[in-house]
């Protein structure tokens, strides 16, 4: 029982980090129909900026977090303006080549001024353990976990409560009515990546804390879990990326702990498949009939 | 114009064949070749060992070279890819006209480089490919123009289930390596067989995985008293801290990967407790041609040799001896002295070659308390 209690806990620390992820991605998607598949790399560029925080100019975890996710929000509307918004009235598979040719660019890029090499995050968290009878959590995991509840809940409130959150709800709808109406749906787009890739620069800067190793290619497989987690869980949904990301990682960590690691990556993507054929909407997602 | 191409090429064809009359025991230098990963994903190992071999050569020429004539390198990237390898093995034996040539650093790597040394009957000194594979053919034939300094992954995996047994006094042990690489599947292996206690866990994971806190949770329970982690120091290093966060005290294993400064970044000294794995060369040890190798090291290029360089350097002296016994800057000739090699003294210990190619050493057994290396056995 200990130990499936511990697995548990493994599960949803890496689960954070999904959902932290799968939330980007959810809420490009819900607004421009639009899989950003450079949103891993924005993670990575996040987890680099982050490093360079700590490193070199020897702040603390939360100011380094702000300026990791500042840096990615940046970063992300500028890849919206620069790549993305040229091709909005494009066809969708013009818009998502692009967005693979973005995410190469980004990691390739990254590995030109900072080299393959894995590099070690500098320790900025003690790794305190805590045990609750047989069940042992680590500072950092608390950390993340927290972390991601913290944003999740702010992002939901953002998107619910704000005039930005419902400008962004409006363009999702429709564009061109939320146009009539006045609302600037490039602005709202613009902040849209904005929100999204800060999640994801956030999760970057987690990553490192937690595991301690970056490389400029960390963000390729987590991104598409990440991307299962949002298809999973019914993509366009906020609720539906949290749950998703969650599952994912529980899902993960209980395979390789219950049965072999090795097909850990295999039933991840066995889940997108059957998701897909079974309820493509996902967990959350209603059957929509489509007007025609 | 067809006629005046065809004349061209076999203008360039006659040329390219005078080239080659040349005996290499009539040149003024005694050229070696170097087939190294100065660029690529395992650069840090070409570049390592590099820096071995120029040190060693420069030494050696300042001594006044070998049978009286100063030794050449040719320096060749392989940017750490199989092709290239193969392509600069051909243009060094073939083109170049090398005596010998060192290298390529990683198994594989060296696998790629010998049908070509082959064909031009060129000795190629591995110093690092440590796979059994590497001097065998596929018929399990010895590869007559391969040898290597490094000991071999059975036998790293032998000596470590040895270590465990008697100095650890451990009765069963649990096994945690990387399902993509030979490297792992060669040491598992040779561990398995050696080691007569129970293996109570057997447990994969994937090269470039930074999570294993699952399997790591998993094997806890089965209760353990080693932890043999047979892998590169990338993951052995997230993997030990991983383990000791779970409360995985037990002692680890590791092979020659975990030599690494980055293995202390990556892992954390206060988890680098109880740490124990096979080093090729200790910068510990007191013997002087250690401590020279040390200091002419840290003059030349600064920093602290590892145990590739040390490796790369054994080689090079290694040659130099063949070919002094050899009497002849001919690569037959230096193939045959280096079959002949009994006791040569290196930094790396002292190495006989087998009938196999492979260098028969002893290992020192390194442990690691808060990060630091001691030597815990020979």
């Amino acid at each position: 029982m200990d130990q499936f209690l511990q697995q548990v806990v493994n599960g949803l620390s890496l689960g954070s980090i999904y959902a932290l992820l799968a939330l980007g991605y959810t809420m490009v998607y819900g607004i421009i129909k639009l899989i950003n598949f450079a949103h891993g790399e924005i993670y990575m560029v996040g987890a680099y900026v982050g490093y360079t925080a700590i490193q070199n100019w020897g702040l603390g975890l939360i100011p380094a977090l702000f300026i990791a996710m500042t840096f990615c929000a940046v970063l992300g509307v500028l890849i919206e303006r620069v790549a993305y918004r040229p091709l909005r009235n494009a066809t969708r598979i013009a818009a998502l080549i692009t967005a693979i040719g973005v995410s190469f660019l980004l990691q390739y890029v990254m590995i030109l001024f900072m080299g393959p090499d894995v590099r070690t995050f500098p320790e900025t968290v003690p790794a305190k353990i805590f045990k609750f009878g047989g069940v042992q959590v680590n500072e950092q995991q608390i950390y993340i976990f927290v972390i991601s509840i913290i944003l999740m809940f702010l992002l939901q409130f953002i998107v619910k409560k704000t005039k930005m959150g419902k400008a962004m709800r409006a363009v999702s709808v429709d564009s061109d009515a939320a146009k009539l109406m006045g609302i600037n749906v490039d602005t709202t787009i613009s902040f849209t990546f904005a929100l999204g890739s800060a999640l994801a620069g956030a999760a970057g800067v987690l990553v490192g804390v937690y595991y301690n190793s970056i490389n400029p290619l960390m963000g390729a497989a987590p991104g598409l879990k990440a991307f299962v987690a949002a298809v999973f869980g019914g993509i366009g949904l906020i609720p539906g990326a949290m749950l998703g990301g969650l599952s994912i990682g529980v899902t993960e960590i209980m395979v390789s702990g219950y049965a072999s690691s090795l097909i850990k990556d295999a039933v991840v993507y066995a889940i997108l498949i059957l998701v897909l054929l079974i309820k493509p909407s996902g967990l959350l997602g209603k059957n929509k009939k489509e007007k025609v | 114009m067809k006629k005046l191409v065809v004349t061209m090429m076999a203008a360039t064809l006659l040329l390219a064949g005078c080239s080659g009359g040349k005996s290499k025991d009539s040149a003024e230098t005694i050229k070696i070749g170097v087939n190294l990963e100065q660029s690529g994903p395992v650069s840090s190992y070409g570049n390592a060992e590099l820096e071995g071999v120029q040190l060693a050569v420069e030494e050696i020429n300042e001594k006044g070279g070998v049978l009286g004539k100063k030794l050449e390198l040719v320096e060749l990237d392989n940017k750490s890819d199989t092709t290239e390898v193969a392509s600069v093995a051909t243009k060094l034996a073939s083109k170049e006209k090398v005596s010998a040539i060192i290298g390529p650093a990683t198994s594989g790597n060296v696998k790629a480089a010998i049908p070509a040394t082959n064909q031009a009957k060129v000795p190629l000194i591995a110093p690092s490919g440590t796979d059994d594979s590497v001097t065998m053919d596929n018929n399990d034939k010895v590869q007559p123009y391969v040898f290597r300094v490094c000991f071999q992954d059975s036998f790293q995996g032998e000596i470590m289930a040895a270590y465990a047994e008697n100095d650890l006094g451990a009765k069963k042990a649990a096994i945690l390596s990387d399902s993509s690489s030979d490297y792992a599947k060669g040491l598992t292996a040779a561990f398995k067989d050696s080691f007569t206690g129970d293996i109570v866990s057997e447990e994969n994971y994937q090269s470039k995985d930074t999570d294993f806190s699952a399997v790591l949770t998993k094997m806890k329970s089965k209760g353990m008293d080693v932890l043999f982690i047979p892998g590169y120091y990338e993951e052995a290093g997230l993997i030990v801290k991983q383990a000791r966060e779970a409360g995985i005290e037990v002692p680890i294993l590791g092979a020659d990967g975990f030599d690494s400064p980055e293995l202390v970044k990556l892992a954390g000294k206060s988890a680098l407790n109880k740490v124990y794995f096979p080093a090729h060369f200790s910068s510990l040890s007191e013997e002087k041609q250690v401590q020279d190798f040390l200091t002419n090291y840290k003059k030349k290029f600064d920093k602290e040799p590892n145990a590739f360089s040390a490796l790369a350097y054994d080689s090079v002296y290694l040659l130099v001896d063949a070919i002094e016994r050899a009497d002849s800057a001919d690569s037959e000739k230096i193939t045959e002295a280096l079959e002949a090699t009994e006791d040569y003294q290196g930094l790396t210990g002292k190495m006989t070659i087998d009938k196999d190619h492979n260098a028969v050493k002893t290992a020192t057994i390194v442990e690691l308390k808060e990060g630091e290396q001691t030597v815990v056995a020979e």
